[in-house]
């Protein structure tokens, strides 16, 4: 058994900043859990006439909590469903499958390692930086957000990584400017084996570019829409290009959600 | 020639089930009365890059892509999986030429575990797909006359008509005539959708009449359909489908008269729905449909 679907509980809500942590009853899910891969879940109640489902980064996984299994998700109000999930009372059933996707990939060796993540993005990087600590790795983190209030993570991220630097739009904490402008400068200085990546595709086909100028292997974890998650509505299709070389589009949520940054045809990314 | 062998009621429905590494964790197949596979052409095809899917009340709205390996590429690949696992295979088949329906026919029918063939002669966008143009009962008839000889015993033909109430009894009658064994209605309903934030449809360069809506807000129409069809032909095999989302659903296509019943929409919707909608069945309604063929009868 690698995924599992279950009718998931809300468990509690927190604040953070422009941000809502919610955390979920979910037996089975966190034991498969592996940073990279995703939640999928439907959003709106059972009357809801929605078809579509939504997926999020599980930001922290444990397996045994007091009321079992738990998941814990970084969530933003973005549409309907995500309001009605960050206003969704204790007890409230919330359909959920998951693990799904591909992890990321890890180094064999210690080797040194660039996480970079753009606000929810954070949520896929977390248990990620913990994972290459966990391996040796010389990790540093770059985090981006537009203001402070959608950056979460940080504190968190100082335990597992070596350096923690952050870039926010309108310069309210840390540098002010976008990820993408100052990667390239970020790894000359960090010389990296492996470049990690969580954010919208701009910042992807960004970290894709700058990885491959400078021979490090990338990471990317796309984030767009995913309908079902589980591979069979071609509603999250990826233009790549295979190991033979063929182009074709793959399907994010089974054939990603990470992918290697040189696979991918990012130009024709969501177009 | 035997009965469609359906295991069982359910069906799932074209291009709504694909197999995944993780396809066996969430649905126990053996409720899956027959998989029907994405519709496929002769050769392997891609289809537009872009967004692929369209959100509207209770239903999708989604171009009509025919992307996939091709025949050869499914039979050598997602069929025999199937087929392992014990779960009869419909495939699925569109072309633009009778002589390609021949072909596809002949080879799917020959493919071991295939208990029979649907053909897709009338998806929205077929003009512009450059599929054979089916518009009168005797385009169906043609296509049907052209395939009928390729295919093996035990091995059935379907034929899935359009969700177009007022044409669908004229062409079931045409597939029917023709020797067609059984049909599927329908297929997703011809739609158009705007995005507020541009004024155009989001499907950037994609042409118009390839846009189709499926989900519930499509089972009525499909619903009418069947209706049509078991009036005007009371002893036509249907596997009817539509925006079923429950086992009530499925009570309601086969009191209008379906022999079985396809899910599609809900697979997307809910990835462990053929396991809940069999168990909300009633147990009468559960057991094995006899889907006779039309040649059974002398």
């Amino acid at each position: 058994m690698r995924v599992v679907h279950v009718d998931a509980e809300v468990l509690a809500h927190k604040r953070s900043g422009g941000h809502h942590l919610v955390t979920l009853v979910a037996p089975g899910v966190a034991e498969l859990h592996r940073p990279g891969t995703f939640a999928e879940l439907t959003l709106g109640g059972p009357h809801s006439d929605r078809l579509t489902r939504h997926a999020f980064w599980i930001l922290r996984a444990n397996p045994s909590g007091t009321y079992g299994g738990t998941v814990e998700l970084l969530v933003s109000e973005r549409g309907p469903g995500t309001r009605w999930l960050v206003r969704a009372g204790p007890g409230t059933t919330v359909p959920l499958t998951g693990p799904l996707g591909r992890p990321f990939a890890l180094p064999k060796e210690p080797v040194t390692c660039t996480v970079v993540a753009h606000e929810e993005g954070v949520a896929a990087t977390l248990p990620l930086a913990a994972r290459l600590k966990e391996r040796g790795c010389v990790v540093h983190v770059l985090l981006g957000a537009r203001t402070e209030a959608r950056l979460h993570g940080a504190l968190d991220l100082r335990r597992a990584a070596r350096t923690v630097q952050v870039v926010t739009g309108d310069g309210s904490v840390g540098r002010r400017g976008e990820l993408a402008e100052v990667l390239g400068g970020v790894l000359d200085q960090q010389a990296p084996d492996v470049v990690y990546a969580a954010g919208p595709v701009p910042l992807l086909r960004t970290a894709a570019a700058e990885a491959e100028a400078r021979g490090a292997w990338s990471q990317l974890a796309y984030a767009g829409p995913m309908p079902c998650g589980t591979g069979h509505c071609q509603g999250c299709l990826v233009p790549v290009v295979g190991e033979d070389g063929i182009a074709r589009h793959a399907r994010a949520c089974v054939d990603g959600p990470v992918f290697r940054g040189d696979r991918v045809r990012w130009d024709e990314v969501g177009r | 020639m035997s009965a469609l062998a359906l295991r069982g009621p359910l069906v799932a429905a074209s291009g709504c089930l694909r197999v995944t590494r993780t396809l066996e964790d969430l649905v126990d197949l053996s409720t899956l009365g027959a998989w029907v596979t994405p519709t496929v052409g002769l050769a392997a095809a891609t289809g537009p890059s872009g967004r692929r899917l369209w959100e509207t009340g209770a239903g999708l709205v989604h171009p009509t892509c025919l992307e996939g390996p091709g025949i050869s590429g499914l039979l050598a690949g997602d069929v025999p999986w199937m087929v392992a696992r014990k779960v009869p295979v419909i495939v699925s088949v569109t072309a633009a030429t009778l002589g390609d329906y021949a072909e596809l026919v002949r080879h799917a029918g020959a493919a071991p575990g295939v208990v029979g063939v649907e053909l897709r002669v009338a998806p929205p966008g077929a003009r512009d797909l450059g599929l054979v143009p089916v518009s009168e009962g005797f385009h169906v008839g043609r296509i049907v006359a052209a395939v009928r000889d390729g295919l093996p015993p035990g091995c059935s033909l379907v034929v899935k008509l359009p969700a177009l109430p007022d044409r669908v009894v004229d062409l079931a009658r045409a597939a029917l005539d023709a020797g067609a064994d059984a049909l599927t209605l329908v297929d997703a309903a011809p739609a158009y959708v705007i995005d507020p934030a541009t004024g155009r449809p989001p499907f950037g360069d994609v042409a118009a009449s390839r846009l189709s809506l499926s989900g519930p807000a499509l089972l009525p129409l499909a619903l009418r359909c069947v209706h049509e069809v078991r009036v005007a032909l009371p002893d036509a095999p249907v596997l009817a489908g539509g925006g079923v989302r429950s086992g009530a659903d499925v009570a309601a296509f086969l009191a209008a008269g379906a022999s079985a019943v396809q899910l599609g929409t809900v697979l997307l919707h809910d990835p462990v729905a053929p396991q809940r909608i069999h168990a909300e069945l009633a147990p009468t309604e559960r057991t094995a449909p006899s889907v006779p063929t039309e040649r059974e009868s002398p």
